[in-house]
């Protein structure tokens, strides 16, 4: 069954078109990987499914829901949640903090102001501090992270509240092998509650851990369906794999 | 030169603070002569509206130079209330003015914090500057209001028959309303309410992506801290016996602002220190005849130059305040959740 489908999204800026008629779709339980060369528009893609860009034309759903123009909030309440490339955890907060600010996000302002969560929550913060290998670490602050554990983090802030979807941009940029290695052995887990999409510059990773593919070139998509078709496709191998 | 945050949490020293600051309060209408007395009165009700500041500005990210407008238009509506309608009553005049201050906020936070996208600080500032600027003019060119003059002559604060004197009654009501008011905001910031400001503060476009309504976030702290700037005007306004347009404009804003920057951001109790150093220093420096005829004929008008410079400095050396010379910015940000459950009772450590 479809859950995010991005349909017919052009999106302008000034003289520039970054994204002309360009989609894609991702099922349930599906991990989806978008690729492309440099430039190619795959950024602003997300971007607009994210929110942080309202495109020109064209519709985002999520379960059916149109989400083309909604706010943040409005996304995060239909099932979205984003990891962004640049790491957003909160610095200054403990690693336990930051996990418990994304789980309780569902409440309502009168339960945080009695903090009436707070006890009931804890178990689900340890287990997701344990699940990324963050267990050892609940007090110190997240600034203090290496920068991989900083970006288990956020996975582990965008997953906390039990999304449908949840986007990453980049997750494994900057990381050691061995990092990179262990983020696809976290994220694997989660494909039976949620689907994924990812931007990624390192196609192994991509190719390792994503069903199916889509690949952007100058703003159009190139090819989409499911990874090993995509990836022989000749048409692909001219716009990027032969590059990559 | 900001502190580098500890990476685990060390020893406390606010709550140090905290008590020490209660110890030397508590006594000192035994121990001052009346004229101290009335000066630690006038810091409580100046520390009120500090600490409605360092809510908004120090917790949650809003930039307000409109603090002074809440606790003015409450100062001169009991003022009004008292002198028109012979209303004196405690009970009356002061939830008046934390209703007349919780609704001027709601509604400068409907214009300039709530809308579909996160307004930017510069925007926030100027708009609730303007708003202190417009009502201050308002206010003397209206005659129904004093004018220039504003209203004078109040009459004394009562409780039932009891007539609240300026002195030590009075000086106990606003230390018994500052430790009150300073509770439940010290139970605000350290909630998961609080936690959620403390995200706000540092990654705020990022909190909206959790699904918070940061906007909803912002306003209801923004009315919150009205509420305690109007109750600060109208102990003001009866502690003082008058109320003019200089309560409700950009100097006393800014003059609020500059208590907290001094004192501390984000801790509260730093707000109380910067209003009591200034004002302090405030006092001394004309009084100083100890350093030559030439530097006390200047200080005795060119004191406001000392103190700017004064000022300039702790915040260019010294971005977190006087409390942050003592305090890590690990404490100033505090813990909001695995300390707070150890420390529930039936927890496991």
């Amino acid at each position: 069954m479809n859950l995010l489908e991005a349909k017919d999204i052009t999106k302008i800026f000034g003289a520039l078109t970054a994204l002309d008629k360009a989609g894609l779709v991702v099922k349930e339980n599906e991990f989806h990987g978008l690729i492309g060369p440099n430039g190619s528009g795959k950024s602003t893609l997300l971007k607009c499914i994210a929110g942080a860009e309202i495109p020109t034309s064209g519709t985002i759903t999520i379960g059916g829901t149109d989400i083309t123009t909604a706010t943040s909030p409005e996304r995060s309440r239909a099932g979205l949640s984003i990891k962004f490339q640049i790491t957003a955890i909160l610095p200054q907060l403990s690693v336990y903090d930051n996990v418990l600010l994304s789980l309780q996000a569902g409440e309502s302002m009168g339960r945080l102001l009695t903090s009436k969560s707070r006890r009931s929550l804890d178990p689900k913060v340890l287990e997701l501090l344990s699940r990324f290998r963050l267990s050892d670490r609940p007090d110190e602050l997240a600034g203090a992270l290496s920068h991989g554990q900083q970006q288990w983090l956020e996975i582990a802030m965008a997953l906390a509240r039990d999304p449908k979807v949840l986007l990453l941009d980049e997750p494994t940029a900057g990381m050691s092998p061995q990092e990179r290695r262990a983020t696809g052995e976290l994220l694997a887990p989660i494909k039976a509650t949620c689907s994924l999409l990812i931007v990624e510059h390192d196609l192994d990773f991509i190719k390792d851990i994503c069903d199916s593919l889509t690949v952007l070139d100058q703003g159009k998509i190139v090819a989409t369906g499911p990874t090993a078709e995509v990836q022989e496709d000749p048409r692909v191998k001219e716009a990027y794999l032969a590059h990559a | 030169m900001s502190q580098a945050p500890a990476s685990r949490p060390g020893r406390r020293i606010i709550p140090i603070v905290e008590v020490a600051l209660l110890l030397i309060a508590l006594p000192m209408p035994w121990m001052l002569e009346e004229f101290w007395v009335l000066f630690a009165t006038k810091i409580c009700i100046l520390a009120l509206l500090a600490i409605s500041f360092d809510l908004v500005w120090g917790y949650a990210g809003i930039m307000s130079f409109g603090q002074a407008l809440f606790s003015g238009v409450a100062g001169y509506v009991t003022a009004l209330l008292a002198t028109k309608s012979e209303v004196t009553s405690i009970f009356v005049l002061m939830p008046t003015a934390a209703i007349v201050g919780l609704i001027l906020a709601f509604i400068v936070a409907v214009i300039v914090i709530f809308g579909r996208r996160i307004p930017s600080v510069v925007f926030v500032a100027m708009g609730t500057l303007t708003g202190s600027y417009v009502i201050e003019r308002l206010a003397r060119g209206w005659s129904w209001v004093g004018g220039q003059n504003g209203i004078s002559s109040l009459p004394r604060l009562t409780a039932g028959s009891f007539e609240i004197e300026e002195g030590t009654v009075f000086f106990y009501l606003a230390l018994g309303t500052l430790i009150v008011t300073y509770i439940l905001v010290r139970l605000l910031v350290r909630s998961q309410f609080g936690l959620v400001l403390a995200g706000i503060r540092q990654q705020e476009g990022r909190i909206a992506f959790f699904g918070y309504n940061v906007q909803s976030y912002k306003g209801v702290v923004f009315s919150l801290a009205g509420i305690i700037a109007g109750v600060s005007g109208g102990l003001y306004a009866f502690h003082e016996g008058f109320v003019g347009p200089g309560q409700l404009g950009p100097v006393l804003s800014t003059q609020v602002v500059l208590y907290v920057l001094f004192g501390g951001v984000g801790t509260l109790v730093g707000a109380i220190l910067g209003v009591a150093i200034i004002e302090l220093i405030s006092y001394a420096l004309p009084q100083i005849d100890w350093l030559g005829a030439d530097v006390t004929a200047f200080l005795e008008t060119g004191w406001p130059v000392v103190l700017g410079l004064l000022l300039l400095g702790t915040v260019m050396f010294r971005p977190t305040g006087l409390i942050g010379l003592v305090v890590t910015d690990r404490e100033r940000i505090g813990t909001f959740g695995r300390a707070k459950v150890a420390r529930q009772p039936g927890s496991t450590p």
